[in-house]
């Protein structure tokens, strides 16, 4: 569950990236946030991600308030996240497999539970057979899909995406959307940033509409156009 | 996290440390220069202390003092007075010398025997010849043994003869102390090399470090690589210290020896003693661990994921 009240962001330069935001997000809801570019997406995102404290106003993120948490907790409040950006964010020189895994190194999981989820995870976003390939021998498509596969690796109950589809062709975006839509069906909360309207009328989620750091709408989606092959395996039901 | 995987994850570390040491041969290979120079050093000069040391037993056999008794006293109190300088802690042996014994000797060795003929009475007294006892021979010891036989009434002169023994140990107290100087200073010289070492590295894997913290990575996560790096470059720092001395040994020995011979004595260089060898390899972890820490501990702060 993300909840927003009357949160706002001001940036050490003094630009005003939020005003007075406030929404809710259930668990196992799926959301767009769109607007234009500067609209404030990507600072919402990095306030979930605890990349960014509010201003003013309060974030509660997993039950959690994220305002006065101290450093030391937010390792472990990342790691009920997972995180998709749009240039992948991958480690260059380490193969697809390790790449994966990473989240359950930092978790401190076993050898042979590290190896099984992350290839249970390369499984579903169909790269089974490409773990020990370095991310530039990839494909860009296939890239954000090994950062998909490394989101949803360590089950986290809230998945976040910045712009996922920017470097994708049409149809690997909606590939990718339905991806997430298949994580939201079995119980994760899913929120994508996107300025892709065609993507947002194909899925037909609920929408947050930003305009100028502010929320100019917030659409409610059709929750009946579900994908009839979730993930079980690998998303825990919630 | 259980014992196993807390170990997996240290052994994994170590080796991705080793692994990247391996990846930059050239750059680790002058790191461990400067680091192995930095050690060898002090390492160095507290060997030719020690040697020095040893070889002269630290001049010991040479400290002795003379206590001339007043030309009165009989050679049966001077008697008395070596059984009671006997009893302290700081002697290790009081030989009479009898008046007549010492004017012998002097009429054998001085070749004015003729002229002693001439004499009327023994002009010499009784004297005491003093032996310190080994590890009491510094300047002050030996000045407080002075000062316990001038206050006896039956003592004319305390001569002590082996100032030049006292100079000498002084100035091997003043090497111990340019050692640790010495020490001291490299010693901030090789937190400074792999501390700056590890900074270049941290600053490389920004990004790396960056997805960790992403992902839930605790600083103590990301810092742990760059510990061991650091723990690696002091352990090989202190390897290649140790194969210099080694080296040093082995090209001076001869020298050495021929000196030694010279002097009558048998006398080897010795290498570093299996004490030193832990100082330097437990120095040079603990340096290399250190400024590691100090580096990862200032520059992990300032990155974060954006």
């Amino acid at each position: 569950m993300i909840l927003f009240e009357r949160v706002s962001k001001r940036y050490p330069n003094g630009r005003e990236a939020l005003t007075n935001v406030g929404f809710r997000i259930e668990s196992g809801e799926m959301v767009f946030l769109t607007g234009r570019s500067g609209a404030g997406k990507s600072t919402v995102l990095k306030l979930v991600a605890l990349l960014e404290r509010p201003t003013r106003g309060t974030v509660t993120v997993n039950g959690k308030s994220t305002g006065a948490m101290k450093a030391r907790h937010i390792p472990a409040f990342r790691r009920q996240l997972g995180v998709v950006f749009q240039d992948h964010k991958l480690l260059a020189d380490r193969p697809v497999f390790d790449n994966v895994a990473l989240p359950l190194v930092v978790a401190g999981m076993t050898l042979k539970e590290i190896d099984k989820r992350a290839r249970a995870a390369l499984d579903q976003v169909g790269l089974l057979g490409k773990e020990r390939m370095l991310p530039a021998e990839l494909s860009v498509g296939e890239q954000q899909r090994v950062g998909i596969a490394r989101a949803v690796v360590s089950k986290p109950p809230l998945i976040i995406a910045d712009e996922p589809t920017g470097n994708l062709d049409p149809d690997l975006s909606l590939e990718v959307m339905r991806l997430f839509r298949r994580f939201s069906d079995v119980g994760v909360t899913v929120l994508v940033a996107t300025h892709d309207q065609h993507i947002v009328r194909e899925l037909a989620k609920r929408e947050i509409v930003l305009a100028s750091g502010e929320v100019q709408s917030q659409g409610q989606g059709d929750s009946d156009n579900n994908d009839p092959d979730p993930l079980p395996h690998l998303v825990a039901k919630r | 996290m259980t014992p196993g995987i807390f170990g997996t994850r240290h052994a994994q570390a170590l080796l991705g440390s080793l692994g990247r040491l391996k990846r930059n041969p050239l750059a680790t290979i002058l790191t461990l220069l400067v680091i192995g120079l930095a050690l060898a050093l002090p390492a160095a000069l507290g060997l030719f202390v020690t040697n020095a040391q040893t070889a002269t037993g630290g001049f010991s056999n040479a400290i002795d003092m003379s206590v001339y008794l007043k030309s009165g006293v009989p050679l049966a109190k001077a008697q008395q007075l070596a059984a009671g300088a006997r009893q302290r802690p700081d002697v290790a042996r009081v030989v009479v010398i009898a008046a007549d014994q010492g004017l012998a000797e002097f009429r054998k060795y001085s070749g004015f025997g003729a002229a002693l003929d001439a004499l009327q009475t023994n002009p010499l007294p009784n004297v005491l010849h003093v032996v310190p006892r080994p590890g009491t021979n510094s300047a002050a010891d030996l000045d407080s043994l002075r000062s316990y036989f001038a206050a006896w009434p039956e003592v004319d002169v305390v001569q002590l003869d082996t100032e030049w023994v006292l100079r000498f140990n002084a100035i091997l107290a003043v090497l111990r102390r340019l050692v640790l100087i010495a020490a001291a200073m490299l010693g901030a010289g090789v937190l400074a090399v792999v501390g700056n070492t590890i900074r270049l590295e941290i600053l490389n894997r920004r990004a790396e470090i960056e997805v960790t913290k992403l992902v839930g990575g605790s600083n103590a996560f990301v810092r742990r690589p760059f510990l061991y790096t650091g723990l690696l470059y002091g352990l090989g720092g202190a390897a290649l210290a140790a194969v210099i001395l080694e080296a040093a040994v082995l090209v001076l020995d001869p020298s050495v020896a021929t000196l030694a011979r010279l002097y009558g004595s048998s006398y080897t260089l010795q290498g570093p003693s299996g004490q030193v060898l832990a100082v330097l390899f437990g120095g040079g972890m603990a340096l290399g661990w250190l400024g590691a820490w100090i580096s990862a501990h200032r520059h992990l702060r300032s990155i974060e994921p954006r």
